[in-house]
């Protein structure tokens, strides 16, 4: 099953030709389904690949992810706690999902602002997960809030607040854009 | 950190680029250190592992995220005295640009030096320093020499 939806998943990437509009009003976003499913390694993003990071769950607006323990991944040899980085990529990920899961606009949209409050070290040798929700979507722009955590959202490693630019990654001839 | 505390207890600042190279996420994300003098940019090597839209194609802005943060730990490693790294308490990111495929460089610097808490601030850019990529500022929490913990 894995390898089935990863390869769906590429496809699905392969199908938004750069040059493509980006929907003017949220009425023009083709009703879709989540593009990502449960439980594989998002293949197409080769950064998650590297993570090994798992949808673990999706849906509309909503998405859990794991990062396992890597000792690659680890901030300090002293304690072996997993690098702030690591949660800031699984953050903005899981947040980048929930907004792709309710507006079908997964890989046309930019992260514009990420704030993190890390709360505790993540436990050494234990997977990280995130939840992210997006609660409100508007013509432009997404806002989501997400959460770290091992096993209890109650006991977060860390939390978010991200807003997302919608249909913004129009492809690589962007006219005043970083080129 | 040994090599932190063994620099400090010799009346110097730890060697930058020894010190990222001993964490292990510093090393798998490519991280170099320039130093020269007290002016410290740090350079973030491209590799294909780093991409996180491959439409774009553009940098993770995971990447970038880590990246910034590691910098402001590096900036606070050179002018603060910390027996332990500084920790972050909370960092916000402005993403401004994609992030191309090529390298990127960082700088922070200290807006407020407490005595327990440091407020930083660093950029990111790749091409031209006045195009930055992102911007961080945030609070880090440091352990001071003498290892007060009030």
């Amino acid at each position: 099953m894995a390898p089935v939806n990863a390869v769906r998943t590429v496809a699905a990437f392969d199908n938004l030709s750069p040059l493509q509009s980006a929907p003017r009003r949220m009425s023009d976003v083709p009703p879709q389904p989540p593009a990502q499913q449960a439980g594989f390694i998002l293949a197409g993003v080769p950064h998650a690949a590297a993570l090994r990071l798992t949808i673990i769950d999706v849906k509309p607006g909503e998405a859990v992810c794991k990062v396992p323990f890597a000792a690659h991944l680890v901030g300090n040899p002293d304690t072996g706690v997993v690098h702030g980085g690591v949660i800031t990529a699984l953050l903005d990920n899981a947040c980048g999902i929930a907004v792709g899961s309710k507006t079908g606009l997964q890989g046309r949209i930019a992260t514009l602002d990420l704030r993190i409050d890390y709360m505790k070290p993540a436990t050494p040798g234990e997977d990280v997960l995130a939840f992210a929700e997006c609660y409100k979507v508007t013509r432009h722009i997404a806002f989501v809030r997400g959460v770290a955590y091992h096993t209890d959202r109650a006991d977060p490693i860390a939390t978010c607040a991200a807003a997302f630019m919608l249909g913004a990654a129009k492809g690589p001839s962007r006219p005043g854009g970083a080129r | 950190m040994e090599l932190i505390k063994r620099a400090l207890a010799e009346g110097r600042k730890p060697d930058l680029q020894a010190l990222v190279d001993a964490i292990p996420y510093c090393r798998f994300l490519g991280i170099k250190v320039d130093r020269k003098g007290t002016e410290l940019t740090t350079i973030l090597r491209f590799s294909d592992k780093l991409i996180g839209n491959p439409i774009l194609p553009a940098l993770h802005g995971g990447v970038v995220g880590a990246f910034l943060e590691v910098t402001a730990v590096i900036q606070l490693m050179l002018e603060v005295e910390s027996e332990d790294l500084p920790k972050p308490v909370d960092i916000g990111i402005d993403y401004l640009r994609s992030g191309r495929p090529v390298d990127t460089y960082a700088r922070a610097i200290i807006t407020k030096h407490g005595r327990r808490v440091c407020n930083v601030r660093a950029e990111a850019w790749q091409d031209e320093h006045t195009r930055p990529i992102a911007a961080l500022h945030g609070h880090f929490l440091i352990k001071p020499k003498d290892g007060d913990s009030t």
